[in-house]
């Protein structure tokens, strides 16, 4: 009878480490400190390519917008800080809040940091691989409101021989007039800010901000 | 027949889909100009951007669509660099008065405009 007892407990508490395992984000900060803008600053780069920095930049305004927020014009910022004399992402990172709050006016700034970037030639495919984490800071407080990472690798190839040439050789004519990179970013950044179990909060400007559940 | 069946259930699946992902904005060539510039030098002249942005800009009027965040900024901007200062400050208004979370970044915008 006791060990029966003991077994479910164990069962229980199992089953209770295994779903606190599932990584259930806290959004208490972050909806506390609900940020109506955000200032994305050029990311940092831990790859070899180096138009990563750049080529995700690109792809971050619309998903932001789209999750109700207000994105600085990232061109502008890019340039604006540039004429200020902080010619690197390094060096832009680290503007001090009092001074982006003064100078911006933004609630919280996304740093952006790009872990691995490009393609990776197998013998008759390839694979294109995106991957950046991110951090969302507020500006008041400094305090981190949300933290992400996301991997895609977007492959070319199929199951048998035959598909797999005529994949390879799709891609080796789409990839000579275009960047697969770009599109590949593209879809990670929007994969990244619409998760529903880790992504961002919806934001003041998106009709989904009154219904979202999360951090309530 | 089997095809007409597969055919419909990807149709119904669009129109699912398309609901669902109902964007704010209409977005037109920002996101693209904004990669041309670093990845494509030369593409992405002034002349050229202003000529898209216009063209988005009365898209998304014909539309009834918002548009979005930072373009009419990214605009003021190229005006700018082209010398255009009255249809920059214009510009940068605008975006003001749509998206007044971009006040303390725009009047400082303004002022240093202003300055020169």
């Amino acid at each position: 009878m006791t060990t029966r007892g003991g077994a479910t407990t164990f069962g229980i508490g199992a089953l209770a480490f295994m779903c606190s395992c599932v990584a259930k984000v806290d959004y208490g900060p972050y909806r506390a400190h609900m940020p109506r803008s955000i200032l994305v600053l050029p990311p940092l780069n831990e790859s070899t390519a180096v138009d990563a920095p750049y080529t995700y930049l690109s792809t971050v305004s619309r998903p932001l917008a789209e999750c109700g927020y207000y994105v600085f014009p990232v061109a502008v910022i890019d340039a604006f800080m540039k004429d200020n004399g902080l010619p690197t992402p390094d060096e832009m990172q680290n503007v001090p809040l009092t001074k982006i709050k003064e100078v911006i006016g933004a609630d919280a700034v996304l740093y952006v940091t790009i872990e691995d970037w490009g393609q990776k030639y197998q013998v008759i495919s390839s694979t294109t691989i995106v991957k950046a984490r991110a951090r969302l800071v507020d500006v008041a407080t400094g305090a981190t409101l949300w933290t992400g990472t996301e991997q895609l690798a977007q492959g070319s190839g199929g199951n048998d021989i035959i598909s797999m040439l005529v994949a390879a050789l799709i891609t080796q004519i789409v990839t000579s007039m275009t960047d697969p990179t770009h599109q590949v970013s593209r879809q990670a950044a929007t994969n990244m800010v619409f998760n529903q179990n880790n992504g961002l909060l919806f934001g003041p400007r998106s009709p989904q901000y009154e219904s979202d559940p999360r951090g309530r | 027949m089997r095809g007409v069946q597969v055919s419909l259930l990807v149709a119904a699946f669009c129109a699912l889909s398309a609901c669902a992902s109902k964007s704010i904005y209409y977005w037109g060539h920002y996101e693209d100009l904004l990669y041309d510039m670093h990845a494509k030098p030369g593409t992405a002249d002034p002349g050229t951007q202003v000529a898209a942005l216009t063209e988005d800009i009365d898209k998304a009027h014909a539309q009834g669509k918002p548009v979005p965040p930072g373009v009419h900024a990214h605009l003021g901007y190229v005006y700018y660099q082209q010398g255009n200062l009255g249809s920059a400050e214009q510009e940068f208004q605008t975006e003001k008065q749509l998206f007044p979370e971009s006040t303390a970044f725009i009047d400082g915008l303004l002022k240093r405009m202003k300055r020169q």
